[in-house]
Formats: C-alpha cells, sequence, structure tokens
C-alpha cells in the first residue's frame, strides 16, 4: 500500500509484475487495469498520468529545462514536452474516419445478398399459392362482393356503377 | 379555504421572482453568481502550493462544466502550470477551452487575446504556433 502509493507520487505505473514481498506474506499483485490509465478525451484534457511514463536521457534533460523559463524553449523542444505528456492532440484525437462507408457499403452488400435469398426462396422453397387465388376464383369472389354491396357508401361497392355494369369513371 | 391557500400560493411565487437570490421558483437554495463562480476558480488555482492532482482535477471538473471559463480562471489555471514546470499541460488547457467552445468560434481568439500578456510573460506557445491544431 505504501509502496503504491509512492510510487503513485512519481507517476510510474512500473509495477505490474514485480512486487515486494513484506512480512512473510507479500503485497496483493497489482493488475494493470487496476492502476490509473491514460486516455485521451475531450471531457479529460489532463488524464491522470503522463503518457510516456519511461523517460529517455533526453527527455529527462528536458524535463529538467522545462523548469527553467519557457521562452528558451524552442518549438520543437515544446512539441516534444507535449507529447511526453499526451499521446493524441485535440485534433488528432477528434478527427473523424473514414469508416462510416464502409458500414453503410457493408449494410448494402447485405440487402442484396437478402435479396438473392428472397428470390431463391421463391423459386424454390415455397409451394404453390392457395387455389383462392386463380384468376376465375378471384372474379368470382370479386362478383359476389359486388352483390353483397360490400363498402356501398364510401368504399368498394361505392365506385361500381350497377347501371352500366362497369366501375365508375 | 381554497382562495386563501391560492393567494398565499401567488405571492409565494411574487417573492420568489422578486428576490435576486432565490432567481428559481423551483430550488430553495442560494444561486451562485458569475463572479463568485470565477472567483472561487480563480482562488483554486491560486493556491501557492498546487500539487498535479489539484491541478489535473480542477481541470477536468471545469471542463466539465456547460461553459467557456473566463480568461481570469484561465489565466490562474496557467500560473499553476508554471509553479507545476508543466508546460504540456498548458498547452493543453488552451486546446481544451478552444475544443469546449464548440461551434462559437470568435471564444477561443477572444480568450487568446486577454491572454496574451500571461501567455508572453510565461513563454507559453500556443497551440497554433506550434502547429498541433492540425493534423
Amino acid at each position: 500500500m505504501l509502496a503504491a502509493r509512492a510510487l503513485r507520487l512519481v507517476g510510474r505505473r512500473a509495477i505490474s509484475t514485480s512486487v515486494c514481498v513484506r512480512g512473510g506474506h507479500g503485497v496483493a499483485k497489482v493488475d494493470d487495469y487496476a492502476l490509473p490509465a491514460y486516455f485521451d478525451r475531450r471531457e479529460n484534457p489532463l488524464p491522470e498520468i503522463r503518457y510516456v511514463q519511461d523517460l529517455s536521457s533526453e527527455q529527462k534533460s528536458l524535463k529538467e529545462k522545462e523548469k527553467g523559463s519557457w521562452a528558451t524553449l524552442s518549438n520543437e523542444e515544446k512539441i516534444a514536452l507535449y507529447r511526453i505528456s499526451f499521446n493524441q492532440s485535440f485534433a488528432e484525437m477528434n478527427q473523424g474516419s473514414a469508416q462510416w462507408k464502409s458500414v453503410v457499403a457493408g449494410m448494402f452488400f447485405f440487402f442484396g445478398l437478402t435479396g438473392l435469398v428472397v428470390l431463391w426462396q421463391r423459386k424454390f422453397v415455397y409451394g404453390p399459392v392457395p387455389h383462392t387465388f386463380e384468376k376465375e376464383w378471384k372474379e368470382k369472389e370479386l362478383q359476389r362482393m359486388l352483390d353483397m354491396r360490400v363498402n356501398p357508401v364510401e368504399g368498394f361497392s361505392s365506385q361500381w356503377d350497377y347501371e352500366n355494369k362497369q366501375w365508375k369513371k | 379555504l381554497l382562495i386563501a391557500v391560492f393567494h398565499y400560493y401567488a405571492n409565494c411565487q411574487q417573492i420568489m421572482t422578486r428576490t435576486p437570490l432565490a432567481s428559481r421558483s423551483f430550488s430553495h437554495g442560494k444561486v451562485e453568481t458569475d463572479e463568485e463562480f470565477d472567483a472561487r476558480w480563480v482562488t483554486y488555482f491560486s493556491k501557492p502550493d498546487i500539487d498535479a492532482w489539484e491541478l489535473k482535477k480542477g481541470m477536468n471538473t471545469l471542463i466539465g462544466y456547460d461553459l467557456v471559463p473566463e480568461a481570469k480562471i484561465l489565466d490562474s489555471a496557467l500560473r499553476a502550470c508554471r509553479r507545476l514546470d508543466d508546460l504540456a499541460s498548458a498547452i493543453r488547457i488552451l486546446e481544451a477551452v478552444k475544443d469546449k467552445s464548440g461551434p462559437h468560434k470568435d471564444i477561443y481568439p477572444y480568450l487568446i487575446q486577454e491572454l496574451g500578456p500571461t501567455l508572453a510573460e510565461l513563454g507559453i506557445s500556443t497551440p497554433e504556433q506550434l502547429g498541433i491544431d492540425k493534423l
């Protein structure tokens, strides 16, 4: 616990596998996921830890230089300092991707595939339609509906001209 | 009785909308003014021995609010970065504020203009000057 806290102040997370054993029981192994993580988010501009944990010697000397006046730092040095602390800049993290094109393309592809499957089914899977769909049957059905005066006010039979035996124009 | 209750209710509404403190009718607590909010945050970042965690926590919380921080708050935060020898965070704060303005493109240039003296004094380059605002 004390070791973890001391390490946290320094901002390091190098204790993932090596563990100090104390008092014969040992400190619980700290798994990676339990340690503070770095992530670039718009709503969390300053993550808990620096991006680069293990600094090279030039980075270390740059960090020392940072303690002095910042006006003496060149642009490259400032960018280098930024990249030590952060992975992506806001512009980089906010950039969109062209992934949506692949998604839409995939959608259309599967629509097409499904269409082919449906056509094949109609031809090879489904049996004949009921006999009540035949032409003569349908003609008789239609005549029966007109004889019954189905929906005579505003619906079906209202469109039929009973005098001239034809549909109303 | 009903009329009495109604008059009492109407009176309450009137009282509540008259006083500047409780300007909303549905919350009974005191509402902090903009100046008080700003002052509170300036004081937070002005702590002389502020530590890195407090800076991060303060900044992340501030960005979580539905507002773009005033120049004086940012000034205080940038000076806190200087005390902590953290130039990267200072640049990040400027980026975050620009991002926070969203579609209101005129806020960020205004803030940079207001912070101009501080940026020059501390030697902080803006993301634009470093070219990291582009891809």
